[in-house]
């Protein structure tokens, strides 16, 4: 069996909302991910420029992240063995979209460096990274579907190897003008049982 | 000469997506890398693709940036001098 483990704190992000251990704590007007993205910064008041250079996932990425970590204290001025592991179907599809519109035209061949390097769904790990500071294991997963139970059984090898001491993970997706994101980070402190049931429960609230 | 140090400045603000950073505040000679704007080695690049893009000028050795790009004053003396566009 080993050892039992919960979750402390959960977030979601989708259609202009923003939802913290279940409860609405934003919602714009804003139906441009980039004007709400900007408006969520400023409420959240993260102060991260480089934020608007991100692409969208991992804009989407970082808010989530953002909200779960500091609801938990986990912050860049103390080193928390905090591992990442994310998930989605879409992978970087939306920005590879944009990159592949740049290259269309011979004529016209001039690709964004800037987007270029957004091509990877796992840049968004990397970019939560930086921000809190984190030398720890992480890995973007592509599912056809959130499938929790991947995550249950990936989670655990890493807090029960002692690899990380929590993990951030749960489903970052970013189509189109369709998103959705939903973390929660996982220890053996929490309220929350760790099991497929609960998490299903959470991410279809 | 002025008129292109402030299409420099704005172009760099959008493409660059500085956020909270006015054409007002950039300096002329305020270095842009580093203590001045911030920008970083992808900024670089951009500024490269701008050049070309923008201007016609094709930079072959990315080293050569860091000098172009020491400052607006110092971009616009260069791009006046090679822009084929």
């Amino acid at each position: 069996m080993g050892q039992p483990y919960h979750i402390r704190s959960f977030c979601s992000i989708q259609q202009e909302t923003i939802l913290l251990n279940g409860k609405p704590v934003f919602k714009s007007e804003q139906e441009d991910f980039d004007a709400f993205a900007k408006e969520a910064y400023k409420f959240i008041d993260i102060k991260y420029p480089k934020f608007f250079k991100m692409d969208h996932l991992s804009k989407l990425a970082f808010l989530t992240a953002n909200l779960v970590l500091d609801k938990e204290n986990i912050t860049p001025d103390e080193p928390s063995n905090t591992a990442l592991v994310f998930a989605n179907s879409a992978s970087s599809l939306d920005t590879d979209r944009k990159h592949q519109e740049s290259i269309q035209n011979k004529d016209n061949y001039f690709p964004s460096p800037a987007i270029f390097v957004y091509t990877l769904p796992n840049i968004c790990l990397g970019e939560i990274s930086i921000k809190y500071k984190l030398y720890t294991e992480n890995s973007f997963f592509i599912f056809d579907s959130f499938q929790p139970q991947k995550l249950i059984a990936y989670t655990k090898g890493l807090l029960d190897s002692k690899k990380a001491e929590n993990v951030l993970c749960g489903w970052v997706e970013f189509d189109g003008k369709t998103y959705k994101s939903f973390l929660y980070l996982v220890s053996a402190k929490g309220t929350l049982e760790h099991t497929e049931e609960t998490i299903l429960k959470l991410y279809n609230a | 000469m002025e008129e292109l140090k402030q299409e420099l400045k704005a172009k760099i603000i959008d493409q660059l997506n500085l956020e909270d950073i006015n054409v007002e505040d950039i300096n002329d000679n305020d270095p842009l890398f580093g203590d001045g704007l911030g920008l970083d080695s992808i900024d670089a690049l951009e500024l490269i693709v701008m050049l070309d893009k923008d201007y016609g000028i094709k930079l072959t050795d990315p080293k050569e940036g860091r000098a172009i790009f020491e400052s607006i004053d110092v971009m616009a003396k260069y791009i006046s001098e090679y822009r084929s566009k």
